[in-house]
């Protein structure tokens, strides 16, 4: 069997791997802190410390949404930040793939719903991957970005054949 | 050291008259002085100013359903005699008001206005009127911590109350950032008003991340009101939790094993290396040094990867249970506690003489941001920042907790209040920690790791403290019926630094407020709860 550490590097050629099959190119991604705890934040921080380093794979977090292909929200929404998570949301640049970060994000966490949070990120953008955890991993993290990029796939897979479908359809 | 707190009591009784009401002990460490609401301002400010008591926390609690007033309770700490004095007050919910204290004791301004926000009650004569915990488009007359507001009544959005300094001359220019940052960083607004680059006023809106954690808990039974502790804040977490565990403890009046005492040290001590670690790195982002933060961040790792070896958890969690600690450590672990310990201590004096011998870096931190020591004072700011500006507080020396009267340890102060004494502070806190825990490992005694709760009494109250890397934070609890939470008030170090940090960024440059931020690493998540 691998080592932990082996499996970790492994994880990280496989994220290389995917980012180039189904992108092309690298991936940019934008933080939101919804209302966390700060640990779901740290484990993100973490990735780019020089023991994961996935930057050195092609994965970059940056600071604005509109050069972001991809949005890791943690925490589970306040109020005070409803707004911010919406305004990003509509900056960030298709195909808005957001991940939800943690249980609170996926769920709210251990204190769910309450008169200033929403409980998940869910109730106020579409998610596509949620990662549980709490916080997540840092390998777990990894793990989410590579559901989401299948997922991208398939949905581009699936509108690509319902367009040519379409044109097929439109010629007759 | 008992007759003697009974000597000083009394004479403080015979000073302030007929000012109080009446004074009992709630358990050995806290006096209740119970005064009318007219007379609080005078006799908080005789507390704080003759006798110098640190203000400790403050709490406004909904006691209607059972004696039908709320009560406020201004808690001060008096190092010296290791003991607490607690001002309370009832206030008649037909007349919702109280004098404000703030007006004289600045460090008392967040807590009422916090009160104001959750609980309705007014601060007649409070310096800052407006609202801090719900932002200006709550409306004005819900007050989400009475008992008759349900826990998910989500309010409508009114026409805002926010309100920043105005300025009249056109010499200054308005810089608004955030709430959310370029980084992956907690949010906040900030607006400057700088003349040029530099800074001549700070105006942040904080309390972004308010999550409703204190009403949340509230009906929650306290084996579960623990997780959420624990949840309180990423970085803190076992900090939180040993609070939370000692104010549970306080109130059902047992004393943990000698070993679970030891053991929470232990990991108190871990918690505070790797953070401490990870900010040294983090302040050199501040001023682009990459080998720093680079370092920084790998030490921190490291640290990490030996919490969850040794703990199970990369941020501590699950390492307390209420009565004791629910993780034991092996012979084999204390091992490779020592082992990595020596790995980073030796790479950790690496980084530092690399940091403090390079000309560039001192430049950035020696004079910048400076917090005066008056002004920490006022401000009651504790932990880093404290001891950074001559204010000697560290709580685990102060009133001891777990198993910090057994270790000798230092307590480092330095007098510039600079970024370059926050940093410095912390490292050498980095290596008293290390000498700490050696220390820990070779005396840790044998036995339980827990002790069995009886039953707890409902409506009493007490508190658990701990000194995170942060500084110090005090958890006020009241139990309720059915061993679950009445009331429940998370007060962390960062609440009561935040006020100071305007203070130290006036004057610098608008590009060294990053820098400045980072040496006070304040976390918002268990200042906004
Ligand atoms: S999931 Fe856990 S670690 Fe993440 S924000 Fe929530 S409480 Fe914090």
């Amino acid at each position: 069997m691998k080592s932990g550490k082996e499996q970790t590097t492994d994880l990280r050629w496989t994220l290389q791997k995917r980012m180039k099959e189904v992108l092309g190119r690298s991936l940019h991604i934008r933080h939101v802190d919804s209302g966390s705890c700060n640990g779901c934040d740290f484990e993100m921080n973490t990735l780019t410390n020089p023991i994961y380093d996935i930057q050195r794979f092609g994965v970059d977090f940056v600071a604005s949404p509109r050069h972001a292909d991809m949005l890791m929200v943690t925490g589970g929404v306040t109020r005070h930040l409803e707004e911010a998570l919406i305004k990003t949301y509509n900056a960030a640049s298709e195909p808005k793939m957001v991940v939800a970060i943690g249980a609170c994000a996926c769920s709210g966490g251990i204190f769910g719903r309450t008169y200033a949070n929403y409980g998940g990120v869910g109730h106020i953008v579409p998610v596509y991957v949620y990662v549980p955890g709490c916080p997540p991993r840092p390998e777990a993290i990894i793990e989410g970005i590579l559901l989401a990029l299948d997922r991208y796939e398939e949905l581009s897979r699936n509108r690509y054949e319902e367009l040519s479908r379409n044109k097929g359809e439109n010629r007759h | 050291m008992e007759k003697t707190i009974k000597q000083w009591l009394s004479r403080m009784k015979q000073q302030l008259g007929n000012k109080v009401r009446s004074m009992e002990q709630n358990g050995a460490q806290e006096t209740v002085m119970l005064v009318e609401k007219t007379e609080l301002p005078d006799v908080c400010y005789f507390l704080w100013h003759e006798k110098k008591g640190r203000l400790f926390t403050m709490v406004g609690n909904d006691e209607r359903d059972i004696h039908g007033f709320f009560a406020l309770y201004y808690v001060f700490s008096f190092d010296s005699f290791r003991h607490f004095i607690t001002v309370k007050t009832l206030i008649d919910p037909l007349d919702p008001t109280f004098p404000s204290v703030a007006v004289q004791l600045p460090a008392a301004n967040w807590y009422e206005r916090e009160v104001k926000d959750l609980l309705g009650l007014r601060p007649q004569g409070h310096p800052d009127p407006r609202p801090l915990i719900l932002h200006g488009d709550w409306p004005e007359d819900l007050h989400p911590l009475r008992k008759d507001f349900p826990l998910d009544r989500h309010a409508p959005r009114v026409q805002s109350r926010e309100a920043f300094m105005p300025y009249d001359s056109e010499d200054v220019t308005e810089i608004p950032v955030g709430p959310i940052h370029a980084g992956i960083i907690e949010p906040g607004h900030f607006r400057f008003g700088a003349v040029g680059d530099t800074i001549l006023h700070l105006d942040a809106r904080l309390f972004f991340t308010h999550r409703g954690l204190e009403k949340a808990s509230e009906g929650m039974p306290l084996a579960k009101a623990l997780f959420l502790a624990e949840r309180v804040c990423g970085v803190c977490a076992l900090s939180h939790s040993v609070a939370f565990a000692q104010a549970v403890e306080r109130i059902g009046e047992v004393t943990i094993p000698p070993r679970a005492a030891y053991l929470r040290t232990l990991f108190l001590e871990l918690e505070r290396l790797y953070n401490h670690i990870g900010d040294v790195g983090n302040v050199c982002a501040g001023f682009g040094f990459a080998v720093g933060i680079s370092q920084g961040a790998r030490l921190k790792e490291i640290m990490q990867q030996l919490n969850e070896h040794v703990a199970g958890h990369r941020y501590l969690r699950g390492v307390v249970r209420l009565g004791g600690v629910r993780i034991d450590i092996t012979e084999r672990e204390k091992e490779d506690i020592v082992r990595t310990l020596a790995y980073v201590k030796k790479e950790f004096q690496e980084l530092v003489d690399l940091l403090f011998s390079h000309d560039i870096a001192m430049n950035r931190m020696a004079t910048t941001g400076v917090l005066r020591l008056e002004h920490a004072n006022d401000l009651e700011v504790v932990g880093v920042a404290a001891r950074a500006s001559g204010r000697s507080v560290d709580i685990r020396r102060d009133q001891p907790y777990a198993a910090y009267d057994q270790v000798p340890f230092h307590v480092p102060v330095y007098e510039a209040g600079d970024v370059l004494a926050r940093v410095r502070i912390r490292v050498d806190e980095v290596f008293e920690s290390i000498a700490m825990i050696e220390q820990l490992l070779h005396s840790l005694p044998s036995g339980d790791t827990f002790t069995s709760l009886p039953p707890l009494p409902p409506y009493r109250s007490a508190m658990g403290w701990c000194e995170s890397p942060r500084g110090e934070t005090v958890h006020w609890l009241m139990v309720g019926p059915d061993q679950t939470i009445y009331r429940y008030r998370i007060r962390s170090a960062t609440y009561s630094n935040w006020p100071a940090v305007p203070l130290a960024v006036k004057g610098n440059i608008v590009p060294d407020f990053p820098l400045i931020n980072k040496s006070f690493e304040l976390c918002y998540a268990c200042c906004d709860r």
